[in-house]
């Protein structure tokens, strides 16, 4: 019988901190911390990872006060649907709070990884400047940045000759151990007590699907020649030309280069000479994979990548014609990652490639692919996990192509690995839907975009309710999931009563009344993020589940039935929510609307934080 | 004009007045403005007006094209602005149609006048030289002003009034100096100049 837990000084702190290191999981170290004081204490200090996935849901100085030792940290800023211009450009997100107040207190971080926030070039200044030990940066879907802020970030880099301290100790003690004790204390004081400002290993720069102002052609040059710890270079979205030779330098003094993601300006010839000098790489992104005609060209393409003894992961091969993707064949067998979503290929030779492609787990395509060249997928690439499927033609503006819902099943039957989908097609049936679900109950993401709003059944013209209903109570473990086409309140029973997995939700141009989401607030126990646009959702549904709102990260909706008197009684009501309304318009201020106003757009998020102070003129707490 | 004069008085019909897209008397097809956010800044000023001119074609269904006319909806498909904007659309039919829509869609600048309460809108594209933009200016315009307009190339000696346009650099300059298909791809904005301003760009000119 233990009496309170007292137990927990049984051990020194050193001892439960080693017992914590081995828990990975943020949400075993925050039950960790409800325990009794000691172990709140203990696994405080010990935290090293910190991911905030809504920046407004914690004040800065806050999270980096209560874990002083963090070395890694993820933050997200604006909701998805900005991906997709529902946000307005100036509405947040701004990382400079964060830097700052991880400059100040975090001087050991060594990764940083921002996705959709605003990123200035002061910003990137003061993390060049500010982190000692700094090896990752990655920024995904950011903006406010330009390639001056990257040379500010290439200009810090260095290298230390052997990479730990204790090396470099033992490095200087051997070279003077000739020349007296007096000699080697001193130089060990100086090693050990100076502030070397710049000593880092920035190991990987990954610039995902940023947007990037190109204002110094140069930025590469930046980084020193004394620099040589890179492992993964992620440029893809630069629009600029990069300097190649400085380029090839780069990875010729960095040995240890795994991941190489070049972008769309670099002409094929500079690719090859450049893919040359890494036949170590894991990881390529090819710049532009089309040219006029060479033979030599070819061949010298054609070398290179057989030279690729362990590439896994290929990705790039912008505007693609069949010239001189067979010269790459011989990669296809060892790849486990194809990215082909850029690639303008039309089937006969997207079939070619991707079937000799034995080993994919990964597969991002376009829909030029076509049902034909899925059925060849699911013949050949038995070990698929992932499947994206992109529009070439979103406004259909070209004439269609032949990709329909018949593809998706083909997957489903052929791949039993398969456990996430991203599909976008222009027609579907409950059947097929059905199947799907009956064939992959072990589908843990499940996205489905019929691109016209509002598409029913083509065959019986019913709604998708029985197709989708049957994704949810089939796939147990489904963590995501999109709707699209024809849905009525039915899809939201079924959802709310048996996706009890489900984290994020996504649903457009749906359901018939309030009871739609209603259904969904009041199951869905997991629920963390919900993003609604055009679905007539209102008042009712929003105000009796409240409180199930403090339990999410967030809720978006958009062109929805919500009235400003609503939003007004769930702020008083749920003083730990922001409520956000989002009005373009820019009228008169808020105060003086009426309660029956109709709410363009609103974003609701928990927060310790309060009100942010940070509101752009379009964006009102209430 | 002596309808629009009337109309004026009248107060009732106020179709002259109505910011059209075109001349007055004519009756232009209602353009549908092109989706109102652009959000992506990485847009080259071409694409964002071939993406618009694209995105606003389809509702003028009499052209009788397939596929079916859809109003563009902001945000849908769900695809990233990055992807929509860096990925060429499929190119064999896609640039011809392009081409077609560039044709199609005309150039529409801003038209001021000094003195008048509002701006007009023209379609470069409409004339074939500086008279027909001229004559089209005039008429445009007649209801605000007693006296003529310039007709030549330069100022006729008895007018006080000149035409003037804003180029790509952002510099005011005189209609006329340049070759009419260069003039029509670096005009931004006209403006019809009264008074003593064109007087100093009369003395200018000649000096």
């Amino acid at each position: 019988m233990v009496r309170g837990f007292g137990w927990a000084a049984a051990f020194p702190d050193e001892v439960w901190e080693h017992v914590f290191s081995f828990l990975a999981a943020d949400a075993d170290r925050n039950a960790v911390a409800l325990v009794c004081r000691a172990w709140h204490r203990i696994e405080r200090r010990s935290r090293r990872r910190v991911f905030v996935g809504n920046c407004y849901a914690v004040a800065p100085a806050a999270a980096v006060r209560r874990f002083p030792e963090v070395r890694a940290a993820a933050i997200k800023g604006k909701p998805h649907f900005a991906d997709f211009n529902l946000v307005p450009t100036d509405w947040g997100g701004g990382a400079e709070a964060w830097v700052e107040a991880m400059a100040e207190g975090w001087p050991h971080l060594e990764e940083l990884r921002l996705k959709r926030m605003v990123v200035s070039d002061d910003c990137l200044e003061l993390i060049a400047r500010s982190f000692k030990n700094f090896g990752v940066l990655s920024l995904v879907s950011c903006d406010g940045f330009s390639t001056a802020g990257l040379a500010a970030i290439a200009a810090n880099c260095r290298s230390s000759p052997v990479h730990t301290s204790v090396g470099l100790e033992v490095a200087i003690l051997v070279s003077v151990a000739s020349e007296g004790v007096n000699e080697l204390s001193l130089v060990y004081l100086l090693l050990s007590s100076a502030d070397i400002p710049y000593l880092r290993n920035l190991r990987e720069l990954d610039l995902h699907e940023n947007e990037v102002e190109d204002n110094c052609l140069n930025w590469i040059s930046h980084f020193p020649e004394s620099f040589t710890s890179l492992v993964s270079l992620n440029i893809a979205c630069l629009e600029g030309d990069v300097n190649t030779s400085v380029l090839e330098c780069l990875i010729s003094r960095c040995p240890n280069l795994k991941t190489l993601r070049l972008n769309h300006a670099m002409p094929l010839e500079k690719l090859v000479s450049l893919l040359q000098r890494a036949p170590q790489l894991v990881d390529v992104g090819t710049s532009k994979f089309s040219a006029d005609h060479h033979p030599e060209l070819f061949s010298k393409l054609e070398s290179t990548f057989a030279g690729f003894k362990h590439l896994k992961s290929l990705s790039g091969i912008w505007e693609a014609g069949p010239t001189y993707l067979p010269a790459i064949y011989s990669v296809c067998e060892s790849l486990t990652s194809l990215n082909l979503c850029y690639a303008t290929i039309q089937s006969p030779e997207l079939l070619k490639f991707v079937s000799r492609c034995k080993n994919l787990q990964r597969l991002w395509v376009m829909d030029l692919i076509e049902d034909n060249g899925l059925i060849a997928v699911a013949a050949s690439c038995k070990l698929l996990q992932e499947l994206r499927v992109f529009p070439s033609d979103p406004y259909g503006v070209a004439p269609p192509i032949s990709l329909t819902e018949h593809g998706l099943v083909a997957i489903s039957a052929g791949c039993l690995m398969l456990h996430s989908v991203l599909y976008f097609c222009r027609q579907m049936t409950n059947a097929a839907l059905l199947t799907i679900a009956n064939n992959r109950p072990n589908l843990t993401c499940f996205r489905l975009c019929i691109i016209e709003p509002h598409t029913p059944d083509y065959i019986s013209q019913e709604p998708l309710d029985a197709g989708f209903s049957a994704i949810v109570e089939s796939c147990k473990d489904l963590r995501r999931l999109s709707l699209s086409g024809l849905l009525t309140d039915r899809v939201f029973k079924s959802i709310g009563a048996s996706a009890n997995r489900l984290e994020m939700l996504s649903v457009a141009f749906a359901g018939d009344s309030d009871a739609g989401l209603h259904y969904i607030l009041s199951g869905c126990k997991n629920l963390r993020k919900l993003e609604i646009r055009d679905c007539p959702f209102g008042d009712k549904a929003l105000l009796d589940n409240a409180s199930k709102l403090e339990t999410m990260r967030s809720l978006w909706m958009s062109s929805c039935s919500v009235t400003l008197g609503a939003c007004r009684q769930l702020a008083l009501k749920m003083p730990r929510l922001n409520v956000e309304v989002i009005d373009e318009r820019r009228g008169r201020p808020l105060e003086s609307w009426p309660d029956d106003f109709p709410v363009e757009k609103l974003y609701i998020y928990r927060t310790v934080a309060g009100p942010r102070s940070d509101t752009p003129p379009c964006v009102w707490t209430v | 004009m002596e309808a629009a004069a009337s109309s004026v008085k009248d107060g009732g019909d106020l179709r002259d007045t109505e910011l059209r897209l075109g001349l007055p008397g004519t009756e232009a097809p209602e353009k549908p403005a092109a989706p109102s956010t652009r959000g992506s800044k990485r847009a080259l000023q071409e694409d964002d007006d071939m993406e618009s001119r694209a995105n606003s074609r389809p509702l003028e269904a009499d052209s009788g094209e397939a596929p079916a006319a859809k109003a563009q909806i902001v945000g849908w498909p769900p695809i990233r602005s990055y992807r929509r904007n860096s990925f060429p659309p499929r190119k064999v039919e896609s640039e011809a149609e392009a081409e077609a829509e560039a044709e199609a869609a005309g150039l529409y600048v801003k038209v001021s006048m000094d003195g008048a309460p509002y701006l007009r809108k023209i379609d470069l594209k409409v004339y074939k030289g500086y008279k027909e933009l001229r004559e089209a200016m005039d008429n445009m315009f007649k209801c605000f002003t007693q006296g003529e307009v310039s007709r030549k190339e330069g100022c006729s000696s008895g007018s006080e009034s000149a035409i003037t346009y804003e180029d790509k650099d952002g510099d005011l300059m005189l209609v006329g100096d340049v070759p009419w298909e260069m003039f029509i791809s670096s005009c931004r904005r006209l403006r019809i100049m009264k008074g003593c301003e064109v007087r100093g760009l009369r003395t200018r000119q000649y000096s």
